[in-house]
């Protein structure tokens, strides 16, 4: 038995939710006494995980997450999986990895524990706290499957030290015979801003108060400044103000981030609902009654055209 | 080209979340439920296809008969025929169980389903179905242009979008983009007026129940304590507090 994480890597290169994951089926493996295994696809440099408390790191070097899609990517972990006997399998919540997760579930006919935002509670049967109603509630699953796939919510589980403990490192070929695609991946756009929001540990984001899309460039300035993602509410992303990959809340991007500024966003319950959770929440409103005061740390209620400058100006002073 | 688009209802945004039996049931009292909006974009798409191409569209709930109304709503809106596969939609994997089967002679050409469904944000239903129908899945669809023998398919990732390309028949779970806001339609008197001509067939589920994932506990995510608010002219105070007490920049 053992217990596996699959990895995700983007262009062959780690991110912070790779590290979640790892640190994640750690604590498991601990737990029950099982060696933690990482799975990833066309890593450029696989021994990057090492350190994180895996026993066995398989690279499958020559395919790709990019390139290959995700039900072939599913049908070649549930090989691998099978093959090391795992038990428990960790996966980011990343768009990639909540496509995979359900495919893999149901090759596997295993059970899935979506959204997870803990460690797991009890291990016979598991028990796990997830995120539900889009953030409004937290809802604890218990499983009665042998074997389990759970998806963690980004930004949620933390890191832990890189140790020097050596991984055994094997790079190896897909096995699976894919002929027959009934699909194909014919090629990638990546959207031009720096910090994908999924990512972004700081997010900036406008509603409908900035009045006109050409008032973004202080939006803008102020993420560059700060190295945060952009977002935005629905309405504005409705309006073509924004596109669409911006428009967070129930019926958009749910985000996690450690700071979520809010400008001239009026904190409606379906907005609250997909930044709630972020650990901190800044607003910038010149109505004092906004329903979004409410739900923020800090608040200030001020005309955005006024504040915004006077922050970005701060900010670079602090920064020098 | 015959298509489905597995319809979830769901509590209306707004509603507020409360908990009954000891914090172990999700309290529907005063509920509206609603068509999971993001099913809505896919039977909006699937209305586009239609007047562009001739379709039939049926749509189908897995559920107990108080979701007879979203079904309604839907064939008001533009769907020709609609199915309720009678039973307790406990978990995801029961509903994909009982999609699967109905849809074995069917034939379709494209199972839509939402990306997720806005209560539980499962988001497993649609890969569950694709898997076990051994379909391909495009998850986060947000735009998709049929070809003569396949179609053309963008979807959402994490840095921007991917164009795929896809036979028929494949499971696509869309968001918006698939189509826009301002596409979405709302019912005409027309509309309800027909869809209580058409058919709403109700069929028993014959699956296995193998409860294997449930729910034992609800709560509400702690609530922020209060907001400390700082004056316009002092925005340095907002990144002091920022660098020193929440320690995010
Ligand atoms: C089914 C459904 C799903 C929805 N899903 C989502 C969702 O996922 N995400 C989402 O965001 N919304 C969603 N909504 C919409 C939501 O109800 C609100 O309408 C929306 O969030 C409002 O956007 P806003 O705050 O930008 O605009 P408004 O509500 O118009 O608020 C603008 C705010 O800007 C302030 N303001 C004006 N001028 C200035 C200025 N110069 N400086 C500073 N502040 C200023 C105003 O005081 C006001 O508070 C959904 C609605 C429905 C019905």
């Amino acid at each position: 038995m053992s217990v596996l994480a699959i990895i995700e890597n983007w262009e062959g290169e780690f991110k912070k939710t790779s590290f979640e994951v790892l640190h994640y089926g750690k604590r498991i493996s601990n737990e029950i006494g099982q060696e933690l295994i990482a799975l990833t696809f066309g890593a450029n440099n696989p021994e990057r995980l090492e350190g994180y408390g895996a026993s066995r790191i398989i690279n499958v070097s020559n395919l790709k997450f990019e390139t290959t899609t995700n039900n072939n990517l599913a049908k070649i972990s549930a090989e691998l999986i099978t093959e090391n006997e795992a038990s428990h399998i960790v996966i980011s919540n990343t768009i990639t990895g909540k496509t995979i997760a359900p495919l893999l579930t149901s090759n596997l006919n295993c059970g899935l524990i979506s959204n997870a935002i803990e460690h797991p509670k009890t291990h016979t049967p598991l028990t796990v706290k997830c995120k539900g109603f889009s953030s409004k509630a937290h809802i604890t699953y218990e499983s009665e499957n042998q074997q389990n796939i759970i998806s963690i919510v980004p930004n949620s589980i933390g890191l832990i030290e890189k140790n020097d403990e050596k991984s055994e490192v094997l790079n190896i070929n897909q096995k699976s015979n894919l002929t027959n695609e009934k699909m194909k991946i014919l090629h990638r756009e990546k959207s031009n801003e720096k910090i994908s929001l999924a990512d972004a540990e700081i997010v900036i984001s406008a509603g409908r108060g900035l009045k006109d899309p050409e008032n973004w460039g202080m939006i803008e300035e102020l993420a560059e400044l700060l190295n945060a993602g952009t977002a935005c509410s629905k309405p504005v992303s409705d309006m073509g103000w924004r596109p669409h990959s911006e428009h967070v809340g129930q019926t958009g991007l749910a985000i996690n981030p450690d700071l979520y500024i809010a400008i001239g966003i009026s904190g409606a319950i379906q907005h609250l609902a997909g930044v709630n959770s972020s650990k901190n929440i800044v607003v910038i409103n010149t109505d004092p009654e906004a329903p979004f005061f409410k739900a923020a740390n800090y608040g200030i209620v001020g005309d955005a055209f006024v504040v915004v400058p006077k922050l970005i100006a701060a900010l670079k002073n602090f920064k020098n | 080209m015959n298509i489905l688009v597995c319809i979830s209802s769901v509590p209306d945004t707004t509603s507020p979340i409360n908990f009954t039996d000891n914090n172990q049931s999700f309290d529907k009292n005063g509920i509206t439920f609603i068509i999971n909006p993001y099913d809505e974009f896919c039977l909006t798409k699937a209305i586009f296809i239609k007047e562009n191409k001739s379709a039939t569209i049926t749509v189908l709930n897995v559920g107990k008969n108080t979701n007879d109304s979203v079904l309604r709503k839907a064939l008001a809106i533009g769907a020709d025929n609609a199915v309720r596969i009678n039973q307790e939609a406990e978990n995801s994997k029961i509903v994909a169980k009982c999609i699967v089967e109905y849809c074995q002679d069917k034939n379709f050409d494209i199972i839509f389903c939402g990306r997720e469904s806005i209560d539980y944000n499962g988001g497993k239903v649609p890969g569950f179905i694709a898997e076990k129908l051994n379909l391909p899945f495009i998850n986060g669809c947000v735009g998709m242009d049929i070809k003569n023998e396949t179609m053309e398919l963008k979807r959402e990732i994490d840095n921007g979008h991917e164009i795929c390309e896809s036979a028929f028949p494949a499971v696509i779970a869309g968001q918006k983009g698939l189509v826009e806001e301002k596409d979405l339609r709302i019912p005409s008197m027309r509309g309800i007026m027909s869809a209580r001509t058409k058919s709403l067939e109700v069929i028993e589920s014959t699956i296995n129940i193998e409860n294997n994932i449930k729910v034992i506990h609800y709560e509400k995510p702690i609530q922020r304590s209060e907001c400390k608010m700082i004056n316009e002219d002092n925005v340095e105070e907002l990144v002091d507090l920022l660098n020193n007490e929440a320690k995010v920049i």
